[in-house]
């Protein structure tokens, strides 16, 4: 999002280059030469006899010779297992640094969520009232506005990209769901006999809350967050991927995918089927594992 | 009859007085985050090459170097009238921005959650009538993996081998000719949508039919020498119904803002694609004015959602 600001605000005084793309044989103005470099390109259709040497030619022999020829994206490389990408990186190190950023932020953007939504789950459904209505308002706030669209917006004005900034906005925007569940459980729990007892031999409001009912209600908190972070890494591809998420120098899933777009036209099939593979690996790993730790901890099931 | 009819009135109109503070925290959330968490504006349009001077005057122009309360103020006459000024890049009037790119959106998205609506029902009907068996064993596996791929991997691949390899499809592209947009352009994303939303839909219907296909009513219903396919169709799916409702009422408000991805991928200028590009160019007012209108469709239809429970299901008590 850094350059694109910098576009707009550059936009006259880079008008040359922006009409060079476009214009490429007319005679123009703000490049006389571009007319020119066309005309002995039409001359030599072979392209090389231009006189223009690659300064940089020896250098990249060489370059290639050390690494033994695999920087071109060969699928059978000895050294690349599963193959490189256009610019000759390993994709199956890519791959293992993609699913750490994805873990990573799946993981804290779900622990942020859920801490959020325990604490508000909490003081809503235990105090009730004001406090309940507050949160309530709240929450109708957040999901009034379709979840894309808020992750969207919140984007725009952040305006920088990092995975901090992506946790945040997950983790700052996907808390409605459990924040709804902890609540009715709260509301449920505060008016068993525990609780009075609790209040009986003089518990305060904090301890009755975090201490008594948090351990009894914490199956929901724990299955929600475990379906969470397979919802925030999914949203973090997406949003790496349309590059409003993790910066540049991070690897991510996302990002592959966008360079497996343009791969893919050129037959380059491998980065792609490498991060889906991965993906998908990981999301039916965790969906399974929620489905377990539902089966363990939910008392209700039969 | 009267009766029931001004009561639905009375509660109709206590529903729409219920939206107003919500309304008010939508409004307060979005110029919290656009007046204030964003920034100063003015930097962003000035650029590189801007003065103090220019700086100043763009802040006098978009009413930024004024208090919050008037700025606070500005936001809500413009809600009100439906004038939110100019995109910041584009010049485009923002209204004008809308009323052109709800159509490509509608196109592809009514087709595209009817056909879903009504596939996921069916395959989840017969999958909950054999529950147990080889097939919904096999159905459900293969839910499970289809919902684990990225939907930008069913994006890029159907885009790649349907359209781009065997050709039956444009690549993208959009017309200027409904028939043309709906039967050239759309089929490919109609079904690149279905395919994504099939797995997860079939998934969750299939566990509201469970849930109502072991009740006393079936077996009754069975025991008068009922046929199935009634049993299935009329007994067991009106009273899975609502869930059904709150599901696709849920993905209503998504129509008006667009599917961002399938939009962005085949180039159809629709209100998703628009947003997007708006998030890349910092285009706030666009932002703004697309959050703004879809959090008050989605109360709406929140509210026509309840109404239809009661239409379906006369047991439905509305309070």
């Amino acid at each position: 999002m850094g350059p694109a600001i910098s576009d707009r605000g550059s936009a006259a005084s880079a008008a040359p280059d922006a009409s060079r793309d476009e214009t490429s044989r007319e005679s123009n103005p703000a490049d006389p030469l571009a007319g020119v470099l066309s005309e002995i390109r039409q001359k030599s259709p072979g392209g090389d006899d231009t006189g223009i040497v690659d300064p940089l030619a020896d250098v990249l022999a060489e370059i290639r010779a050390e690494s033994g020829g695999a920087s071109l994206t060969e699928a059978g490389a000895p050294t690349l297992v599963f193959g490189g990408d256009r610019w000759g990186r390993d994709v199956l190190k890519k791959t293992i640094k993609g699913t750490e950023t994805s873990m990573f932020v799946g993981l804290v953007a779900a622990f942020l969520a859920a801490f959020l939504a325990t604490v508000f789950g909490a003081l809503a459904g235990y105090y009730g009232g004001w406090i309940d209505d507050f949160f309530n308002w709240f929450y109708s706030v957040f999901t009034s506005i379709p979840y894309l669209l808020l992750i969207l917006a919140i984007a725009a004005v952040l305006n920088q990209k990092g995975t901090l900034t992506v946790i945040l906005i997950l983790g700052l925007t996907g808390w409605t769901g459990i924040f709804r569940l902890v609540r009715a459980e709260y509301l449920k729990h505060k008016v068993r006999g525990y609780i009075q007892a609790a209040d009986a031999i003089g518990a305060s409001h904090a301890r009755r809350m975090f201490v008594h009912i948090l351990p009894n209600v914490s199956h929901v908190v724990l299955v929600q967050l475990s379906l969470h972070v397979v919802l925030f890494i999914k949203s973090e591809v997406v949003l790496s991927f349309l590059g409003f998420g993790v910066g540049v120098d991070t690897v991510s899933w996302g990002s592959m995918l966008n360079e497996a777009q343009s791969e893919l036209i050129l037959g380059y099939w491998w980065q792609l089927v490498a991060a889906t593979v991965a993906m998908a690996l990981l999301v039916t790993g965790f969906s399974l594992f929620t489905d377990a730790l539902r089966d363990a901890l939910d008392p209700k099931l039969k | 009859m009267s009766g029931v009819q001004s009561g639905m009135l009375a509660y109709v109109v206590r529903r729409l007085w219920q939206i107003v503070p919500t309304l008010v925290g939508v409004v307060l959330l979005v110029f919290f985050l656009f007046n204030w968490v964003g920034g100063d504006p003015a930097y962003l349009l000035a650029g590189k090459i801007s003065n103090p001077e220019q700086i100043e005057n763009i802040r006098h122009q978009l009413g930024v170097d004024r208090p919050y309360h008037v700025q606070l103020w500005i936001f809500i006459q413009q809600i009100a009238t439906g004038d939110f000024g100019a995109s910041w890049s584009t010049n485009e009037k923002v209204s004008e921005i809308f009323a052109t790119r709800l159509g490509p959106s509608l196109t592809v998205l009514v087709p595209l959650l009817a056909i879903d609506t009504l596939l996921a029902i069916a395959a989840a009907m017969l999958v909950a009538y054999v529950r147990g068996s080889l097939t919904d064993r096999m159905v459900m596996i293969g839910c499970t993996v289809g919902q684990s791929v990225s939907i930008l991997v069913y994006i890029i691949v159907f885009q790649y081998v349907l359209a781009y390899q065997l050709g039956w499809f444009p690549v993208q592209g959009w017309g200027d000719s409904f028939s043309e947009n709906l039967f050239k352009y759309s089929l490919l994303p109609i079904i690149v949508g279905v395919i994504v939303s099939l797995a997860p839909d079939t998934r969750l219907y299939r566990s509201f039919f469970l849930d109502e296909i072991n009740q006393d009513y079936v077996r009754t219903a069975r025991a008068k020498g009922m046929g199935e396919i009634r049993v299935m169709w009329v007994h067991v799916l009106r009273n899975a119904s609502i869930p059904i409702i709150t599901n696709v009422m849920i993905q209503l408000p998504g129509l008006l803002a667009g599917a961002f991805l399938i939009e962005r991928f085949f180039s159809i200028p629709g209100v998703g694609r628009e947003v997007i590009l708006a998030v890349e160019r910092s285009d706030f007012p666009v932002i703004k004015a697309v959050t703004i209108y879809v959090a008050i469709a989605t109360m709406i239809i929140n509210l026509i959602a309840d109404l239809l429970y009661r239409a379906v299901d006369p047991r439905v008590q509305l309070k």
